[in-house]
């Protein structure tokens, strides 16, 4: 630990992407899949056609600071994970630069590797060890000598709370004790930069709240941290700013509330109703405190506004006096779940 | 070239070999010594085979444990360890250049194969005892082609633990290492296949032809077989061979 904390001020580490692009022309890996739950592809027969094109990132940029918690949030398949997986090195860019600190991630992966730690999607745990041993061996890839080695698993068993399972076979361990010791394994070799690929995915709220505490905490000591989730309360929680990417671009960037912010009022209406009618929507425009009202197919509205059950009683009126049928109400706070549908025009859980 | 994380990876594969010992040893010996027994024993005291088949047998025998042993500890992690659990993830991602992850498990099973080599032949020694005619004139060679078997396993295990999927692990032992082991002269000298003049010429393109009959010009020189430097030079190119198809299809199986 002393040396971090020596070295820390002279190497805070940033993250920086410039057009960065990734087509797959096959199965993406697990975790960096393009779309929905990314099965692994069916093995054995394929049949010959012109291999599928899949473009994951589509001109990236982003700039993360020293010392910053960044988030990346979309829906699956945005290319959250092949970001990672770029700046990882784990991923071969198709276009664009990469580089962590100084270094240019596909040139120079060695120093690279040595800079940062990682988590991926689902657990990849050596299953031939235990899980003291998973964190012994891998302090002693990065060289960390044995007694700095053993010392620092204990900490990490202790602060996981795995040291009751420290010395059993990783292969029994439930989701949640895997992802856990994979945050540990990453975390052993002090990286300066963290990354975190939908870390609390199948942990319970209770250790994801633990997670949560161990991440801020980590940041604290000036380390870079970047996480990729979809799901908004854990981004809001824990990231200094956030990218929204989808389709491999960059819709939207600041801090969560900056974001949030960002949307027209705040709150946000969806109406459906029973047939479609135009000229409703143009009433609606002109209540008070509306700000924007966006037809949604086949007949529905997002309603912007900066206010929102007050509202419901006056479009329902409305509804009615236009002969409309309203079926149905949802009525959502600021979130950045309405930005992303704000850009996007879809749900981040479509 | 980190030396530390090299070391470090070989420690960890030791430290797994170590807790399979029992495990690898069984898989290994069990059915060569098996043969040796039935085919070098029993056929031979019942008066089925000739006597001196005892000695020509023992350094087929000694082949086919290096090479499986050498082949089963490079392919069989590494299929396991690229499905999609990833377990290769975190030795992928320690500071060293990735093929070195890669020449690592060829080191290691070299050295799996070497140790499997040399004791095949003192227990066959023992199972086939008396009468065999070991006859080691030349040791310096007979290390020299044993190495090169021993790298000739493990990079071809390199290349098939590479290119071969978990579904097709069957596949692999039948139809790769199982005709490579009976079309290798391991069970009869090559010379024996000269009244099947172009099954002889055939056979020249499996490197176990010229694994046995190395091992054979160096341990029983007394029994005809294939010319010293011709084994030594094929089997260079195999080595070679194997390793560079190998370590390109780690990288592309590494890097998506």
């Amino acid at each position: 630990m002393g040396r971090s904390a020596r070295y820390q001020y002279f190497c805070m580490v940033g993250i920086r992407t410039l057009d960065l692009r990734k087509v797959y022309t096959s199965a993406p890996p697990f975790g960096a899949g393009a779309g929905g739950f990314g099965a692994p592809a069916q093995r054995g027969k394929r049949p010959k056609q012109p291999k599928p094109e899949i473009v994951a990132l589509d001109s990236l940029s982003l700039d993360v600071a020293a010392g910053e918690i960044f988030g990346l949030l979309g829906p699956n398949g945005a290319g959250k994970s092949t970001t990672v997986g770029i700046l990882t090195t784990r991923v071969r860019p198709t276009g664009g630069q990469a580089w962590i600190g100084e270094h240019d991630v596909w040139k120079e992966q060695v120093p690279v590797k040595r800079l940062i730690g990682v988590v991926a999607q689902r657990p990849n745990l050596d299953f031939s060890l235990t899980a003291r041993e998973i964190l012994v061996f891998h302090g002693a890839y990065f060289g960390l000598d044995s007694n700095e080695r053993g010392k620092r698993a204990e900490l990490l068993l202790e602060r996981f709370k795995l040291t009751d399972r420290a010395d059993q076979m990783v292969r029994g361990f439930s989701g949640g004790m895997m992802q856990r010791l994979s945050i540990a394994r990453a975390m052993m070799h002090d990286p300066q930069v963290l990354f975190l690929d939908e870390p609390s995915a199948g942990l319970d709220p209770q250790t994801r709240l633990l997670l949560w505490e161990i991440i801020r905490e980590y940041n604290k000591s000036g380390k870079t941290v970047l996480l990729t989730t979809h799901n908004m309360e854990e981004a809001d929680a824990l990231a200094h700013r956030l990218a929204i990417i989808d389709h491999g671009r960059n819709i939207a960037l600041g801090t969560p509330a900056e974001l949030k912010a960002s949307v027209p009022g705040g709150y946000l209406l969806r109406l459906r109703f029973g047939s479609s009618s135009p000229e409703l929507l143009q009433t609606f425009r002109s209540l008070p405190g509306v700000r924007e009202v966006r037809p949604v197919e086949p007949a529905g509205a997002d309603v912007y506004a900066d206010r929102g059950g007050s509202l419901v009683p006056e479009v329902a009126s409305q509804a009615a006096a236009a002969g409309v049928e309203l079926r149905d109400v949802h009525i959502s706070e600021p979130s950045l779940e309405n930005l992303f549908l704000h850009h996007t025009g879809r749900s981040l859980r479509e | 070239m980190n030396w530390k994380t090299f070391l470090a990876m070989l420690a960890r594969d030791a430290h797994v070999a170590r807790r399979n010992v029992m495990v690898l040893a069984l898989q290994t010996f069990l059915q060569p010594l098996m043969f040796v027994f039935i085919f070098g024993r029993v056929m031979v005291r019942s008066g089925y085979m000739p006597a001196a088949y005892k000695s020509l047998l023992l350094p087929g025998i000694m082949a086919i444990s290096m090479v499986f042993t050498g082949v089963w500890a490079v392919a069989m992690p590494l299929i396991a360890e690229f499905q999609f659990t990833r377990e290769i993830e975190d030795r992928l991602l320690a500071p060293m250049e990735i093929s070195w992850v890669a020449i690592e498990k060829v080191l290691f099973g070299t050295l799996q194969a070497l140790i499997s080599g040399l004791v095949v032949i003192p227990a066959a020694w023992l199972i086939l005892r008396p009468g065999v005619g070991l006859n080691l004139r030349a040791p310096l060679e007979f290390a020299v082609v044993t190495l090169l078997v021993a790298l000739f396993a493990a990079s071809g295990g390199l290349a098939l633990g590479c290119s071969v999927n978990q579904t097709h692990i069957g596949l692999m032992f039948s139809m790769v290492l199982t005709p490579m082991i009976f079309f290798g002269c391991t069970y009869y000298p090559w010379s024996a296949l000269n009244s099947f003049p172009i099954l002889q010429k055939i056979v020249l393109i499996n490197p176990l032809v010229y694994a046995s009959e190395g091992l054979r010009a160096t341990l029983v020189p007394q029994f005809p077989h294939l010319s010293l430097l011709a084994v030594l030079v094929v089997l260079t190119l195999f080595d070679a061979l194997m390793l560079v198809v190998g370590l390109r299809q780690f990288r592309s199986k590494a890097v998506s």
